[in-house]
């Protein structure tokens, strides 16, 4: 069944969405990085007086204009009642980059081989926190007949696929913190067998609120000792680092067989050349010491992508900020690169924005991307006392100019499933 | 009455993001004001809150034009 390895279709990337505590859009965020601006602060949207942990990367809201969310611009105010956060940035994130990529099937048969594959690691928390809380206090009858398609998270691919027609393979990644990179590389494979010619992919979350918060102080994985000073508080690699900074937002690429993609003539933005995942089969939360699964998960992306070490120039990191994560992964990067590692640049852009879970991998899949456009890897900020096993380039504080010829980005996530993404530049 | 039926509109102008001027006595919620098999639960919801009224289920199926709406609302309010 199906086509030989050696007959697989090539997949490009022709559009970029993006919304993230840096702003909304593909140019602002960009630039946000480069200038070493923080989307991390003092949250003021709800209480946290009795949460360890008081700051987050949210969406900043306002003029659509200034680089800030509006939802009214993307969505109707009918249709935000039929759904929680996540979705709306999913939409907004995707209509970015649909009209990017400037596809726009005409007919049935374009609509049928266009599909959809965004995820979320937690889908409609908030939701489901309002809801409970109507329920508990006896009032089930008011619960809003849009509760659950507002909280289910492949009603994200379902409202794409609704609003914009496509009607090809429709799924939706769960895979915590590496659904993002998992439901990219997934929708990249759907194409090279030749089941769709166009996937909008991706992942999205809004899962700031005081119930996820609550869970992930529970778990003792956020940054607590920095409450006053948010701007410092995601510092990958550094010393001081204590944990991760939870962030919203949304991450969608459009994906397109390479000569559907030359045949209209399409903005091609890089080439999805290696995919590899792997599992660690070893805790819910915390990664295997031996980084064992990250590192199984680069080769088989470089592997996949018939990539020697030295071919990469740039590693976009998972590097949360947690004391425990970001050594292994180091050290991870370390034993598959050899002397390769010595000789390309590593950064964590979540030094910016904070951890966006379910997001994180699609928003960082597209920093990759534009550091190949633009010839500039993004910075790690915050790495002032680096760890002692830091001897690779991990860009402190400031972009770093190079030619970036191809980027891998990894992805990990809680119950050790792990996702790492090649891409090149198109020759 | 009149006010019965105003309140029944500026609700239904609002869950529905419809133009007020399309919210007349014989609009049908689903044909004429676009609205799904969602709104119209959520329609009944809004009613019985705005008003302190219960509205069955079997009841809520029939109401679906504004002058149903506001039929019903009223015989409750006369018991």
């Amino acid at each position: 069944m199906g086509r030989a390895l050696d007959s697989m279709r090539r997949v490009v990337v022709t559009g970029l969405g993006i919304v993230s505590p840096l702003g909304v859009g593909v140019r602002t965020n960009w630039d946000g990085l480069l200038a070493g601006q923080s989307g991390i602060r003092s949250i003021q949207s709800f209480d946290t007086s009795d949460l360890s942990a008081k700051i987050a990367g949210q969406v900043p809201r306002g003029e659509t204009a200034s680089g800030l969310f509006n939802p009214d611009d993307w969505i109707t105010p009918k249709d935000q009642r039929r759904m929680d956060d996540f979705i709306i940035f999913g939409l907004a994130a995707a209509r970015q980059a649909i009209e990017d990529s400037g596809w726009k099937p005409d007919n049935d048969e374009d609509r049928c081989r266009t599909g959809v594959m965004i995820g979320s690691g937690i889908g409609g928390l908030p939701e489901i926190a309002r809801t409970a809380a109507v329920v508990e206090a006896g009032q089930a009858r008011r619960v809003s007949p849009f509760f659950i398609p507002a909280s289910l998270i492949n009603l994200v691919s379902g409202h794409v696929s609704i609003r914009h027609g496509f009607k090809g393979p429709n799924h939706a990644v769960v895979t915590a913190c590496s659904t993002g990179a998992h439901a990219i590389g997934d929708a990249a494979r759907l194409i090279m067998w030749d089941d769709a010619d166009v996937m909008v992919a991706g992942g999205t979350e809004a899962a700031v609120c005081r119930i996820g918060l609550a869970g992930f102080c529970a778990a003792r994985a956020l940054a607590t000792k920095f409450n006053d000073t948010p701007e410092k508080a995601s510092r990958p690699w550094d010393k001081d680092r204590d944990g991760f900074v939870m962030g919203d937002g949304a991450g969608i690429v459009v994906l397109e067989e390479y000569e559907h993609a030359k045949r209209r003539d399409a903005k091609i933005y890089a080439e999805v050349v290696g995919y590899g995942l792997s599992g660690d089969a070893h805790h819910i939360t915390a990664p295997a010491p031996d980084g064992d699964g990250a590192q199984r998960c680069m080769k088989m992306a470089l592997k996949r992508a018939e990539m020697n070490p030295e071919d990469i120039d740039y590693v976009n990191a998972h590097g949360t900020s947690t004391p425990l994560g970001d050594e292994i992964e180091l050290n991870a990067v370390k034993r598959v690169f050899g002397d390769a590692a010595y000789r390309l640049s590593m950064s964590s852009t979540k030094s910016s924005i904070g951890h966006l879970l379910g997001a994180a991998g699609a928003v960082e899949a597209i920093y990759s991307i534009l550091a190949i456009n633009h010839g500039v890897v993004p910075p790690t900020l915050n790495l002032d006392n680096p760890s002692e096993s830091c001897d690779i380039d991990l860009v402190p504080h400031r972009p770093k100019e190079r030619k970036v010829r191809a980027v891998l980005s990894n992805s990990f996530g809680f119950g050790g499933t792990n996702a790492s993404l090649v891409f090149k530049a198109l020759n | 009455m009149s006010d019965v039926a105003e309140r029944v509109k500026k609700i239904v102008v609002e869950h529905l993001g419809v133009e007020a001027s399309k919210v007349v006595e014989g609009a049908h919620f689903i044909e004429d004001l676009g609205a799904d098999s969602l709104d119209t639960v959520e329609l009944v919801m809004a009613f019985e809150e705005e008003f302190g009224i219960e509205i069955p289920d079997d009841a809520a199926e029939k109401i679906q034009t504004i002058k149903d709406a506001i039929g019903f609302i009223q015989s409750q309010s006369k018991k």
